[in-house]
């Protein structure tokens, strides 16, 4: 399979005050279509800030990322919601769902930005809803589900308009590890049967298992990249 | 429409703080609603268009100084003058001294003078028979349950009668309506009686009007007519000032204060209150969702639609406090006016309100949403979602 991922030269900078911290450098990275890569690293080592630029959530200081042939280090903020929207499916540690609506309308959140009908997009979310065995859970909020059911309703949110790409930022930190290995299980799923291309990042050695590949951050710079 | 739950569940995020909020938008629009109401009756008092073809001519001195009933044959002798009318102020009360009711002392032909005013020709020909005969507004008549052929019994603030008291004893001739429903408010609320009556049976001011009501043949004629009515009597001992109905009115007003300054001062500092409060609500409430708003961000909502969505919120929960403030207004001022028994007149909130209101609505919900909305719009996903 190709690339799906091309990043070159890629550096951050971040001013803090008068202060300038390079939080990446020189970072050339290929990831290949249908991979599930777990990047691991110290606290401070810049695999959030990779994951958050290889999800178009933030833009590189220099270098360029290259996601299914469009350079989105290129983009503009509008264009690159658009990407986000139509590309990227996000999982948070936190799970970060909207405290307020049903599991249901969580899911759904993402179709809203699509001129998909009301109907269509229930039935979407049902079956995203489904694949992550919570069919019988849609009407619930996020305050009456475990943790381990709120992040499968976070994946659901994340497939639902079925991009090409998973960014997960420690999906697991925040579970039992009961939990922890079901979503793992999940995710595992979504790359082996779904196809699914995922870039997880992970303090945890044993969720870096469930990847293909595991690459080591370190000051901002990748130092060891093994085979799983 | 199809974002219409998610803001509705953003509103309703803190049920108490909204409902809380909720409630002072719906106390200030009630307050608007039931003074804007009183704002636009006395904006509108005289504003007919008959009111501009006649003049009311009253004494230059003061509004209580009488005028002599010879005038009337003198300014009907003034060019331009197509016919003259007077009326005296009687001062009358039903059954209560706080049953207050607007009862006037006329000559044959006032009513006339005023076509927005419609009598039957069949009680018009009783009341004018009749000596002792009124005519009743439609809504005094409705309100009091009178009837033509009934006795009634009027109390005078001012005027004794032949045997010296104050009640006055009328027989009612005929039911007076006003033609359009604007002019219902006043024209119906009103007792004509028979200045003639009226004169030789009070022991003062015999052969005195208040004032003199003169229709011009063209309104545009009006300044010239009504400066040769004030010359008539021009260096006598009752000197005249004339002018247009929707001056004299206006003047009137105007010396009970300025009704519109002091009830827009009061809306001033109510939704300048309102503004704050609901400002303050309003971003407390978006600082909250810092981190939901970064996730819309980051699902794919451009910052012009999380901009949007803030905005529609801040005028959905204005909206919906004004618009039950204003439904309450609405309600309540009927109520509010059969139950007091005549003390309360409310004015009912009428369409120009509505249209006032809920541009006011939409405005304090903008300036009120503007800067969370702002704040949204430029939140950086990174820093909102690392909680900085």
């Amino acid at each position: 399979m190709g690339n799906l991922i091309e990043i070159r030269d890629l550096a951050k900078v971040y001013a803090r005050g008068k202060q300038k911290v390079e939080v990446l450098h020189h970072i050339d990275l290929n990831i290949a279509e249908g991979d599930f890569l777990a990047l691991m690293g110290p606290s401070g080592s810049g695999k959030t800030t990779l994951l958050n630029l290889i999800g178009g959530l933030d833009t590189p200081t220099a270098g360029t990322i290259s996601v299914g042939g469009q350079r989105i280090d290129q983009l503009g903020a509008g264009p690159l919601a658009k990407w986000r929207a139509a590309n990227v499916g996000f999982v948070f540690q936190f799970y970060n769902l909207m405290p307020m609506l049903s599991a249901q309308r969580n899911v759904e959140l993402p179709l809203l930005l699509t001129k998909l009908s009301s109907a269509q997009r229930k039935q979407n979310a049902a079956i995203a809803l489904k694949l992550v065995g919570l069919d019988e859970r849609a009407s619930h909020k996020p305050s009456e589900l475990s943790g381990g059911q709120q992040q499968r309703v976070a994946i659901a949110r994340a497939i639902v308009s079925d991009p090409t790409l998973l960014v997960c930022d420690e999906p697991t930190g925040d579970l039992d590890r009961q939990s922890a290995e079901d979503v793992l299980g999940l995710l595992r799923t979504l790359n082996r049967e779904h196809g699914k291309t995922i870039v997880m990042v992970t303090h945890d050695p044993k969720a870096a298992e469930y990847a293909n590949h595991t690459l080591h951050l370190d000051k901002g710079t990748l130092v060891e990249q093994a085979l799983a | 429409m199809k974002y219409l739950h998610l803001i509705w569940a953003a509103l309703f995020r803190r049920k108490t703080r909204t409902i809380l909020t909720l409630v002072s938008i719906l106390t200030a629009f009630l307050l608007f609603g039931m003074l804007d109401g009183v704002r636009t009756s006395f904006a509108n008092v005289g504003k007919s268009a008959a009111g501009a073809k006649r003049l009311q001519t009253g004494s230059k001195l003061s509004f209580i100084e009488t005028l002599p009933q010879s005038l009337q044959a003198r300014i009907a002798q003034v060019p331009g003058v197509k016919d003259v009318a007077y009326a005296n102020w009687f001062g009358g009360a039903y059954q209560d001294p706080h049953n207050q009711v607007f009862s006037f002392a006329v000559s044959p032909n006032y009513i006339d003078q005023y076509p927005e005013v419609s009598v039957t020709p069949a009680e018009r020909k009783a009341f004018d028979a009749t000596r002792t005969g009124v005519l009743v507004g439609d809504t005094l008549a409705k309100k009091y349950h009178w009837k033509v052929g009934d006795k009634l019994p009027l109390q005078s603030n001012i005027f004794p009668n032949r045997d010296g008291s104050k009640n006055w004893s009328f027989d009612i001739a005929g039911i007076i309506r006003a033609t359009k429903p604007d002019d219902k408010q006043f024209l119906q609320g009103v007792v004509l009686m028979h200045w003639k009556y009226f004169d030789e049976s009070n022991p003062y001011n015999r052969g005195q009007v208040g004032w003199y009501v003169t229709s011009v043949a063209d309104a545009s004629q009006s300044d010239r007519v009504a400066r040769a009515i004030d010359a008539l009597s021009a260096n006598s001992d009752h000197e005249t000032k004339t002018m247009t109905e929707q001056a004299a009115m206006a003047s009137w007003m105007k010396q009970m204060g300025n009704i519109s300054f002091i009830v827009v001062s009061i809306m001033g500092a109510v939704f300048f209150t309102l503004l704050l409060l609901t400002g303050n609500t309003m971003a407390q409430a978006v600082r909250e969702r810092t981190s939901e708003l970064a996730v819309l961000k980051t699902i794919g909502f451009s910052s012009q639609a999380v901009l949007g969505l803030v905005l529609a919120e801040s005028v959905l929960l204005v909206l919906l406090g004004g618009v039950i403030g204003l439904g309450l207004a609405a309600m309540l001022g009927p109520i509010m006016s059969a139950g007091s028994g005549g003390m309360l007149n409310m004015p009912p909130v009428g369409a120009g309100s509505w249209a006032i209101g809920v541009g006011l609505m939409v405005a304090i919900g903008l300036l009120v949403g503007v800067l969370p909305a702002l704040r949204a719009m430029r939140l950086n996903i990174v820093d909102a979602l690392a909680g900085r």
